[in-house]
């Protein structure tokens, strides 16, 4: 009994440790997603963010790396509205771009101020009384705050998104942008607005990758994230709820995958890395074509 | 009149050579100010730079070399994209290309060598093939957007090359080697353009491609089938073409051709296939693509630029210890601003007046030709079977 509850603890665990980054960036992207801008630079969002916090909490500490990680999201994100929106450019080539972009200068960050200098990762808070709670308390009450923030904000958005006027206002952009324009909504504004919303959730979810996962910055570390949260939002239906389903399922491959590891697999450790991936497409194969997706999405507006 | 549209068509593909000019010189800049911020030697750097490209017969061929494989990833991009798809899937398909290629040019001998060519060059090309097709077939039967899919395969294909370099019955067992698959006989080595460089036949193989791809996009009906479905994918479909079935072939093509670089870069540099051997290729061969426009030559002046770039910026490495990543930085700023049309005429706008930023009044001025080529890659999304 004891062996089977340490099994599940640990199974849990690895799975909303996979699933928190996951879920805090796609939680982003269901909101550009839906005022239909298609933010494949997430990617490297996350990765110049990672090694932002990394150098952040290096030279000022855990909460200067979240902060340092934010900022470099919402820049990055300023890049990509001002190619995307001001001079309308394709949004899948500008995030691209940023992706090669991105790669490179985390890379070169990482040379330069990361060689030897000790990073510390996100310190665990344990909810007082709560996290005494036998099996549960451990489980659900001891964890980092980004990971608590991230859970909580999940029935937030899904009440902005749905239920309040800016919600209102960010899927009527996606969904007629024009007759949006007609009533006076600043399609351009809500846009660019949300996408650096999306900016500084991608940055967290970056920071939680370096910072959370590990307690370092290791070059590549990102390795596919971002475009995994944008098969999270996808297979989410384009909703902050749904989203969260889909990251704890692609956390629970991801777990799958180390306890496995630690069996006589492990030795075709190449396929059990796939995992992830394979479920990633497998997911798209079977959801695709019921879809919330926005009908101008991915179309630049152009007021006339 | 005839003048005046001679004229404007003059001055529109000026404008067309202007922007990608004017966006590296750009860029260049920036990535002089980025290096001064970071406290690197920044005029030893593009100095460096410079000679790594230009400084000697070795750096020209060096550059030579890594401008044939970007013409690969890059065709592997421009072919789908013409044909209204994305495909961010090059790495993975070089890699099975060369996986499968190098396992054939290993394996066998004792045959005629260019029956051996021939047997390698298809293997690679089929391996790439088909990493490709699976995106197109994942796309027409389940909808699934292949610019997520095929980025999911290269990370799949990275791991399968990975297994291959370490488990047998790919991997090779010389005792006390790194983690590699076999080396290809010595017969199907590419033969060297240049004595004493590392500059191989394997360029003049790209250039062939290259030509083969412009005969195939532009001069035969399968080509038009597939262009047209990039510019109008009703049209297409209206017109009784089998569009589904294009857009499994065009991925398959566009694997096939990155299949193809893969195993050239393997005979012709490098004789073994290593893990990470082609990091990055898959890329920049998008961003090449982007650059040149996808139009062949476009394509050879681009690759060109990005081999350069990654050749000059490995001596501005070891000269200028400023690190090679760099120059993927300033590539990414070359892209951003080559693929925006709008930029010349915004920072008109800014220059007439300050005020204003957000009401852009671009509507009565004429887009340039690229901006009309960069506004139809959203046509994947006005799929006729994927509205409502």
């Amino acid at each position: 009994m004891e062996g089977i509850l340490n099994t599940l603890t640990n199974f849990i665990s690895a799975d909303v440790r996979t699933a928190v980054p996951l879920l805090l960036c796609a939680l982003g992207l269901v909101f550009s997603e839906r005022a239909g801008i298609v933010n494949i630079a997430a990617e490297g969002l996350m990765l110049i963010a990672a090694v932002s916090a990394a150098i952040g909490s290096a030279y000022f500490g855990p909460w200067g790396g979240a902060l340092l990680a934010a900022i470099s999201g919402l820049a990055g994100a300023l890049i990509f509205t001002f190619f995307t929106i001001t001079l309308r450019a394709n949004q899948i080539v500008v995030g691209t771009a940023f992706n090669i972009f991105a790669a490179g200068l985390s890379v070169t960050l990482n040379r330069r101020f990361l060689a030897d200098v000790t990073v510390t990762g996100y310190p665990l808070r344990a909810i007082p009384g709560l996290s005494q709670l036998p099996f549960v308390g451990d489980l659900f009450f001891n964890w980092q705050l980004l990971v608590y923030l991230t859970f909580l904000g999940v029935p937030l958005l899904q009440f902005v998104l749905y239920r309040s006027n800016l919600g209102l206002k960010i899927r009527a952009s996606g969904e007629q942008p024009r007759a949006c324009d007609s009533v006076g909504i600043k399609v351009n504004r809500v846009r660019t607005g949300v996408v650096l919303f999306s900016g500084i959730l991608a940055g967290l979810a970056g920071s939680y990758v370096s910072l959370g996962q590990a307690s370092t910055f290791i070059e590549g570390m990102v390795a596919g994230k971002g475009f995994m949260a944008l098969a999270v939002c996808v297979f989410g239906n384009y909703t902050p709820v749904g989203a969260m389903g889909a990251a704890l399922l692609f956390g629970a491959a991801d777990a799958l995958k180390y306890r496995l590891l630690t069996t006589e697999l492990g030795s075709y450790y190449q396929f059990l890395n796939m995992l992830p991936y394979l479920i990633t497409i497998i997911s798209l194969m079977l959801l695709s074509h019921r879809s919330n997706k926005p009908a101008a999405s991915g179309k630049p507006y152009i007021k006339e | 009149m005839n003048q005046n549209a001679k004229q404007f068509r003059f001055k529109s593909e000026l404008k067309q050579l202007l922007l990608p000019l004017f966006s590296l010189v750009l860029a260049l800049a920036l990535g002089y100010l980025t290096m001064l911020l970071m406290g690197y030697d920044a005029a030893k750097a593009y100095q460096s730079l410079w000679q790594g490209i230009f400084g000697s017969r070795n750096a020209i061929a060096e550059s030579l070399v890594q401008t044939t494989p970007l013409i690969f990833t890059a065709i592997s991009y421009a072919l789908t994209y013409k044909a209204g798809l994305i495909n961010l899937g090059g790495e993975g398909q070089l890699y099975i290309g060369a996986v499968w290629g190098s396992v054939l040019g290993s394996r066998l001998s004792g045959i005629p060598v260019w029956l051996h060519w021939i047997l390698i060059f298809a293997a690679a090309f089929a391996g790439g093939a088909i990493w490709g097709a699976i995106s197109g077939l994942l796309k027409v039967r389940f909808k699934a957007s292949e610019l997520i899919t095929t980025i999911m395969l290269n990370y799949i294909a990275l791991e399968w090359v990975s297994f291959c370099v370490t488990n047998l019955p790919f991997k090779d067992q010389t005792a006390g080697a790194a983690p590699r698959m076999p080396t290809v006989v010595d017969n199907v080595k590419l033969s060297l353009l240049l004595p004493k460089t590392r500059l191989h036949s394997g360029f003049i193989l790209a250039l062939l491609v290259l030509l083969i791809y412009y005969l195939f996009m532009w001069k035969t009906t399968k080509g038009f089938e597939l262009r047209v479905n990039g510019q109008n994918p009703n049209a297409a479909l209206y017109a009784g073409m089998p569009v589904k079935h294009n857009a499994v072939l065009a991925f398959a093509l566009a694997g096939g051709t990155a299949g193809l670089g893969g195993i050239i870069n393997i005979l012709g540099l490098q004789y073994f296939l290593t893990e990470g051997f082609a990091s990055g290729l898959g890329f920049s061969g998008v961003a090449v693509a982007l650059l040149g426009n996808s139009q062949p030559l476009g394509i050879l002046l681009a690759a060109f630029l990005f081999g350069a770039l990654n050749a000059g910026g490995i001596r501005m490495q070891t000269a200028a210890a400023v690190p090679s990543a760099m120059i993927s930085m300033i590539q990414g700023i070359i892209i951003f601003f080559a693929v925006s049309p709008y930029l010349l005429s915004w920072i008109g706008t800014q220059l007439i007046s300050g005020r204003n930023r957000h009401n852009l009044s671009l509507q009565n001025q004429l887009p340039p030709e690229s901006a009309q080529l960069a506004m139809t890659t959203d046509r994947g999304k006005s799929d006729p079977e994927k509205s409502r």
